[in-house]
């Protein structure tokens, strides 16, 4: 197998790590006018704009990497399934609240370390994108933090629910600590992050915050993956891009 | 809506915000939240969305005792013909100088 190119392996970086952002985002905003009030509405509503918000970024500055003439929107609407690398934590259903807020939460967790990360990266532009993210997924740590707090030390049926959550989510967050080949390119000039190093320390987020939920960590068995790695998705993310893409789909290049 | 309904509400919090350093939290509105942590965190993503505040007050709206609005005549009005408590009521000797 031939090297990736440095160039190649950083488009494929950026747009794999903007993946996660606009892909979670999207399935945040999918509660629009159905969560439980309004604040929590503004609440997932702020995070997925966020999220969506830093996609934006990375995928400007994979196309730029890449420097074919493509944009942002090149990356979000016109690339099909087996393009997208996102974690499959990403995308499964938003389930019910305690679902949401538990994915929230595992993601939120790793991304303000992998941001914390990505701040101290040799490629300014990806060190900006860092810096600036940190400050927003900390608040999403924070804000699902508590939540997951009250919903584990909550009533008896919020506390089943809660703990059903993270167990069957447990099995996508393996799949975070995987290194794929641009990642791998990358690290050895610094540009990338390690994410299997950040494993110990997002197990003591989990651990921390759970046992203030009075929820039970998982045991780690076999992991869910093939997102990041080859752009094997679940069953459910056809759905959303079939969703997300129609406008483009329908008519090409439209603008408004 | 249903007593036990009722009992099931997250209480009330009222919201103050401080535009910037120097300046006074301003009432903005309100929201409901399980408790004040939550309460804060709701505060922030419906009120400051705009870059509106440095910092944020949530205060528990039953915490506030509130005058009532038929009180209004007794509590207010008997101030409205009093002109000379405010200052301006008064000529400035002219050895005072300017104040």
């Amino acid at each position: 197998m031939t090297e990736l190119s440095k160039q190649d392996a950083l488009v494929h970086y950026a747009a794999q790590i903007g993946d996660n952002g606009l892909i979670i985002g999207h399935r945040m905003a999918e509660w629009c006018f159905r969560a439980p009030s309004i604040e929590m509405e503004m609440a997932l509503m702020n995070c997925a704009l966020d999220m969506i918000g830093q996609s934006r970024e990375l995928y400007s500055y994979a196309a730029e990497a890449e420097g074919a003439g493509k944009t942002e929107d090149d990356f979000a609407y016109r690339r099909d399934e087996k393009d997208f690398r996102n974690n499959l934590l990403t995308e499964v259903p938003n389930g019910d609240w305690g679902d949401t807020i538990v994915r929230l939460f595992f993601m939120s967790a790793y991304n303000k370390l992998f941001y914390a990360a990505l701040a101290g990266s040799s490629d300014s532009q990806l060190a900006a994108i860092g810096a600036k993210s940190l400050k927003e997924v900390t608040y999403h740590l924070r804000f699902s933090s508590e939540w997951l707090i009250r919903l584990g030390d909550g009533t008896e049926e919020s506390h089943e629910r809660a703990q059903k959550s993270v167990d069957s989510l447990w099995t996508y967050t393996g799949e975070l600590f995987t290194m794929t080949d641009a990642e791998n390119r990358l690290l050895k000039d610094g540009i990338s992050v390690d994410v299997a190093a950040l494993k110990a320390d997002w197990n003591e987020i989990i651990e921390q915050v759970l046992k203030q939920a009075t929820l039970t960590v998982p045991a780690d068995g076999w992991a869910q993956t093939g997102g990041k790695a080859e752009g094997i998705h679940t069953e459910y993310f056809g759905y959303i891009i079939a969703d997300m893409q129609y406008m483009q789909r329908r008519y090409p290049g439209c603008e408004w | 809506m249903t007593e036990q309904a009722k009992e099931q509400e997250w209480p009330l919090w009222e919201v103050f915000i401080r535009s910037k350093a120097g300046l006074d939290h301003k009432h903005c509105g309100s929201v409901h939240a399980s408790d004040s942590e939550m309460a804060m965190e709701a505060a922030r993503d419906v009120y400051t969305r705009r870059s509106e505040g440095i910092s944020i007050w949530v205060v528990p709206s039953n915490a506030i005792t509130a005058s009532k609005p038929e009180d209004k005549e007794s509590l207010f009005e008997p101030a409205d013909d009093k002109i000379y408590r405010h200052p301006t009521f008064y000529d400035i000797p002219k050895g005072a100088g300017k104040m």
